[in-house]
Order: C-alpha cells, then sequence, then structure tokens
C-alpha cells in the first residue's frame, strides 16, 4: 500500500518535472522575454543590466532549476500584456473558474446517475431512449454551439437568464463569490449545464452500461432471493457496484471541466482563468500560457493521484493485490 | 490465423458483411447521405457559390445584414442573406465548410502520419525509444486536446511573428491539431505492431536481410491499418469541432478567410440584435457535418469490431 503510494507520488513528480522543461522551454525560446519586458526605447545597455539580473545568461540547467523553484513557491514572472505578477492575475481568476467547475461537475453527477440508474433499469422505455438520443446529440454538437443554443433560447428569447458575467460578486477577502446573490446564482445556471453537459451524457451512458451488467450478475439475483425491496436492490447494491468507474471518470474529467471551462468562459464572458488564459494564447503572453500550464498540470496530477487513492479505499480487491505485492 | 498472415485490412474493409450493415442501417445510410453532400458542396464550393466572399471589392456595406430572400427586405441575390460586411451568407457557408473540411483532413492526416510513424517505431524498436515515446503519450494523454492545440497555437504564433494570421494559420491550425491527436493513433499502432513483430513473417523478412524501415513500412504497416482507419474517421469530427472551436475562440483562422467557426464567431455579435441568420446557418452546417461525420465513425467502429457482432 506505502510501496503504491509512493510510486505513484514519484511518477507524479515526474509528470510535473517533463512540463515544468515544457513550460521553461516556452518561456525562454518563444520570442525574447527581454525584448516583451521593456520598451522600444530602452538602451542596450539597460536590456544587457536586465539580463544579467533576471539571470538569463546562466547555464541552462541553472535557469530550468530557478525556474522550477520559482514555480514551486508560486512565482511565474510578470505578465507581458498587463505588467502584473502572474500569480495574482491568476489568484483573482481562480474563484470564479473554481465555482464554475464545481458548479457543473455537480450537475452533471446529480443529473447524469439518475438517468443513468433510470435508462439502466428501463432500456425499452420510451423515455430512456429519448435520453439516449439526447445524450448524443449532446456529446456530438461542440460546448459552444451548445453553449450559444442555451444564450440564444434562455437569455434572449425567453429572457429568464443573463447571457454572460458573473452577477453581482461578494468579496470575502480570500475568495470572491457569486454563490451568496441572487444574480450571481442566475449567472452560474447557464454556463454551469453548458460546461457540464458533456460529463453528464458521460456519466449517465457509464452508470447505464454498468447497471446493465451488475444488474444480471449473482449476487442481484441472491438479493431478490432474500427478498429486499427494489429500491433496496437498485440503490444499496447495484448502484454501488457501478460507483469505482465512476470515480473514476468524474476524477478525470474534472480537469477537462477546467480546461472546457475556456470555451464556456468566452461564450459567457465568465471572469475566470480560461479567458485569462485565452488572452494570453491570442496575445502570445507566454508567462500566462506557462502558469495556467503548470497549474493546470499539478491539477491532473493531483486528481490523478486522489483517483487511484480512492480506488483503493471504494475497491477491497485493490487492497488486497496492493497488499500481496 | 497464423497460417493466413497476410490478410489484407482492405479486403476486409470491402467485405460484403460491411455492406451489407450499412444498407441495413438507415441512421448509417442518412449519415453517409448527408456526409456526402456536405463533401461535395464543399469540393465544388468555387462552382457553385453566387458570389466569391475573398473577393473584398465585391462587398458592400449597403448590403450588409440583408435577411434571407424569404424573409421581408432579402433579395434573391442573397438568398441565405449578407453578414456584417456584406458578405452573402451561403457563399460564406460554402467557403466555410471547405476551409472546415480542409483543415480537418489535413490534421487528421498528419497526426495519423505521426502517430503511425511513432507507434511503428516504438512497438518494432522497443527499449528506451518505446519507453520515451509512450510517456511523452502518457504525458499527452493526460490533457484535453484542446488545450494542446491552444497552447501550440499560441507558441507557434509566439515563434514565427512576420507571419500574418492569413498567410499563416491554416498551417498553425494543422500543426496545433495534428499534435494533439496523434497520441490515439501511436498507442494503436504500437499495440498491434508488438503483436505483428512476432509473427513469423517478420522473422523471415529480417532472416533475408531487410532493413528494419522496410519491413515496418512495407510489411508491418499494411497488417496494422485497419483499426487505423476506423480511428481516422472518428478522429475527423473532432478534428473539425477543434479547428471550429479554435476559429471561435479566435485563434484559429482570421475574419477574412473565415471557417464556420469563425463565422458563428462574427455571428455571436448578432444574437441579441435579431440578425440570427448570421449565427443559425453556420451554426446548423457545423451540428450537421460533425454529427453525420460522427454517426458514420459509429458506424464504421461498431460494424469492423467483430466483438460486437
Amino acid at each position: 500500500m506505502i510501496a503504491f503510494i509512493v510510486r505513484r507520488m514519484v511518477q507524479a513528480v515526474v509528470v510535473m518535472l517533463v512540463v515544468a522543461l515544457l513550460a521553461f522551454m516556452m518561456f525562454r525560446y518563444v520570442g525574447d522575454p527581454i525584448n516583451q519586458m521593456v520598451g522600444i526605447d530602452t538602451s542596450p545597455a539597460a536590456r544587457e543590466a536586465l539580463r544579467q539580473r533576471l539571470g538569463l545568461d546562466d547555464p541552462m540547467p541553472l535557469q530550468f532549476a530557478r525556474f522550477v523553484a520559482n514555480a514551486a513557491r508560486g512565482d511565474f514572472g510578470v505578465s507581458y500584456q498587463f505588467k502584473q505578477p502572474v500569480a495574482d492575475l491568476l489568484a483573482a481568476r481562480l474563484p470564479a473558474t473554481l465555482e464554475l467547475s464545481i458548479a457543473s461537475a455537480l450537475f452533471a453527477l446529480l443529473v447524469g446517475i439518475p438517468m443513468g440508474v433510470y435508462t439502466g433499469l428501463n432500456r425499452h422505455a420510451p423515455l430512456a431512449k429519448l435520453f439516449l438520443a439526447v445524450s448524443l446529440v449532446g456529446i456530438s454538437l461542440p460546448t459552444f454551439l451548445i453553449g450559444i443554443l442555451f444564450i440564444f433560447v434562455f437569455a434572449v428569447h425567453l429572457r429568464w437568464l443573463p447571457s454572460f458575467g458573473r452577477g453581482e460578486v461578494v468579496d470575502l477577502g480570500f475568495w470572491t463569490t457569486g454563490l451568496l446573490t441572487v444574480s450571481g446564482l442566475k449567472a452560474l445556471i447557464l454556463p454551469a449545464i453548458t460546461l457540464g453537459l458533456f460529463q453528464m451524457t458521460l456519466i449517465m451512458r457509464l452508470v447505464r452500461a454498468e447497471m446493465l451488467e451488475v444488474m444480471r450478475a449473482d449476487f442481484i439475483r441472491f438479493c431478490r432471493a432474500r427478498g429486499l425491496t427494489a429500491r433496496a436492490i437498485h440503490f444499496g447494491h447495484a448502484l454501488k457496484n457501478t460507483l469505482v468507474p465512476v470515480i473514476t471518470v468524474t476524477g478525470l474529467q474534472l480537469g477537462s471541466v477546467i480546461a472546457f471551462a475556456i470555451i464556456t468562459e468566452t461564450v459567457f464572458q465568465w471572469p475566470g482563468m480560461g479567458l485569462l488564459f485565452l488572452q494570453a494564447v491570442q496575445n502570445v503572453d507566454i508567462p500566462i500560457m506557462a502558469a495556467y500550464l503548470m497549474l493546470i498540470a499539478a491539477l491532473f496530477v493531483a486528481i490523478n493521484l486522489v483517483v487511484d487513492l480512492l480506488y483503493v479505499v471504494v475497491d477491497p480487491r485493490i487492497r488486497l493485490a496492493g497488499r500481496a505485492t | 490465423m497464423s497460417e493466413l498472415p497476410a490478410v489484407a485490412p482492405r479486403g476486409r474493409l470491402a467485405d460484403s458483411d460491411l455492406l451489407a450493415a450499412f444498407l441495413r442501417s438507415r441512421v448509417a445510410m442518412l449519415a453517409a447521405l448527408a456526409t456526402l453532400l456536405i463533401f461535395a458542396a464543399a469540393a465544388f464550393a468555387p462552382l457553385i457559390a453566387p458570389h466569391d466572399p475573398y473577393d473584398l471589392a465585391s462587398l458592400s456595406l449597403l448590403d450588409s445584414l440583408t435577411p434571407p430572400a424569404w424573409r421581408a427586405g432579402g433579395t434573391t441575390t442573397y438568398l441565405l442573406g449578407t453578414d456584417d460586411q456584406g458578405r452573402d451568407l451561403l457563399s460564406a457557408l460554402l467557403y466555410g465548410t471547405r476551409i472546415s473540411l480542409a483543415v480537418g483532413f489535413a490534421s487528421v492526416t498528419f497526426a495519423a502520419v505521426l502517430g503511425i510513424s511513432l507507434g511503428l517505431v516504438a512497438g518494432y524498436v522497443g527499449g528506451v525509444v518505446d519507453a520515451v515515446i509512450m510517456r511523452i503519450a502518457d504525458v499527452q494523454l493526460t490533457f484535453p486536446a484542446i488545450l494542446i492545440a491552444l497552447l501550440i497555437d499560441g507558441t507557434v504564433r509566439g515563434l514565427l511573428p512576420g507571419l500574418t494570421r492569413e498567410e499563416s494559420a491554416f498551417g498553425v491550425l494543422v500543426l496545433s491539431i495534428g499534435l494533439s491527436f496523434w497520441v490515439q493513433y501511436a498507442r494503436t499502432v504500437r499495440g498491434s505492431t508488438l503483436v505483428e513483430a512476432s509473427k513469423e513473417y517478420v522473422l523471415a523478412a529480417r532472416l533475408i536481410g531487410l532493413s528494419p524501415v522496410t519491413i515496418m513500412a512495407r510489411h508491418i504497416l499494411p497488417n496494422v491499418l485497419g483499426p487505423v482507419l476506423v480511428i481516422a474517421a472518428i478522429n475527423l469530427a473532432l478534428a473539425i469541432i477543434t479547428e471550429a472551436t479554435l476559429s471561435f475562440l479566435g485563434v484559429g483562422m482570421p475574419p477574412t478567410q473565415p471557417s464556420l467557426g469563425m463565422l458563428i464567431r462574427v455571428g455571436q455579435d448578432y444574437l441579441f440584435s435579431g440578425e440570427w441568420w448570421i449565427i443559425v446557418f453556420p451554426g446548423a452546417m457545423l451540428a450537421i457535418l460533425v454529427l453525420s461525420v460522427n454517426l458514420l465513425g459509429d458506424f464504421l467502429r461498431d460494424a469492423l469490431n467483430p466483438k460486437l457482432r
């Protein structure tokens, strides 16, 4: 068990170092950092001084080590466009993105699992077929098109919900939240559903497939023989046994939720990290791109690690296998 | 199976089983029809399109935001209406589909060639080369393709500051989409290469002294291509979506050579002012295109997968 954890930790560190190397190469070799930081009227001598001060003449391994050390402390340099520390910019945008991602993940789980259970138990019901057909369309259409469709229907036509921004936010000092105001909550609905739709259909199909599989298993027949109620069988026994893949997929998808937030945030002008990253890509603002890459990588690696560890908790077979080796 | 090592995958593709399954599936036939129509419209766009959307001189701002022909104020000159610059939407749509498909095909081809080559080398050579290629694939697979495409897009444009969007957009798109989709091919090909490399015909080829490159390209490659074709079919829809997304986000095709994604981006600004046609037609076109290519890919995958028969 401990050997397993240690091995996964080492893997995680290696992945992070590879990503850091990529980010470093981007920062160092895409364009000249000095040119980006100073104005055109800066003299060559001043440029050289800045180059010296930033250590850009040092040997590459030393520069890379410094880059990693700085990144570990949360120092990603200064944005070319905004002339502000990248860490501050990202930190200011983090709450918006996290609230959006978590809301959409909750939506995907709370709607996807019941729909999956329903379609798995009532395979041939018309409603189940409708769910499946809609989910196929949902998987096929690009996120931004779905978002625009929602805006068109719910914001332009019905005028129920706002089409852009976060609404009123409350500043808690360390965190700005839109969850405490009515307009903030209303503004959250459309982006969260847009972002969560793909995950929802994925979870639904997964739960459905697993339910179909599990309901055929012997232990379910045994439950029936024991005279358990249908409810106890479906939710107590069958659903529980479908949860391992659901945990994995949801966990792994949490990362892509945050990545796809780039698109959703653009459609809804949601002031999160994704929008910041996109502006950085448009303007080739390498420090922000590098920092975002590192941040997302750290998130992915952490999620993968947690999912692997959760596996061990949920599925005793893995625990036993780990002990045997 | 080992007695008949060289069953060409092409023969299996054209097998009557596939055709029979196709004729039985109404969805597949409908999807194929829609795909063919759209492909043809895109291929012959210069012949069909009533106007040349790239000819800036022919654009007239007086004609801008004309509604479709069947609405009040519309004219038959512009069947589907015009956009904010007076560009004929039907022509822009045809040319836009052409660009979207061109980027899609080019990037799928690029990804497939890259992935197949790396997969072959990893599977056949093995050792350190294999480990390095597959670790890179593992790391890349953890990230969503769209994020990788965005990063490569930004980086490449940073490396080529001298080029204008018009000159570089196509290449940058193909490069970034291709580089974000190669992993699947590499993994599949590596897997089948490992199986093939242990077979007797490969041993025989090595015994008569053929070079590794010849063995990989002439002998193993034809035997591992089958599954790759299915991946390519499914990836085409993904590539089209990725291109549309990148263009929609403003880092893809320039406004002067709009792809479907760029047309939708332009149309989004007019969502609130009532000029719905600017966004609805490109949006519907993209949706139908992606849906039919997807359905066709799914059909191919199911029909060629003996486990599901």
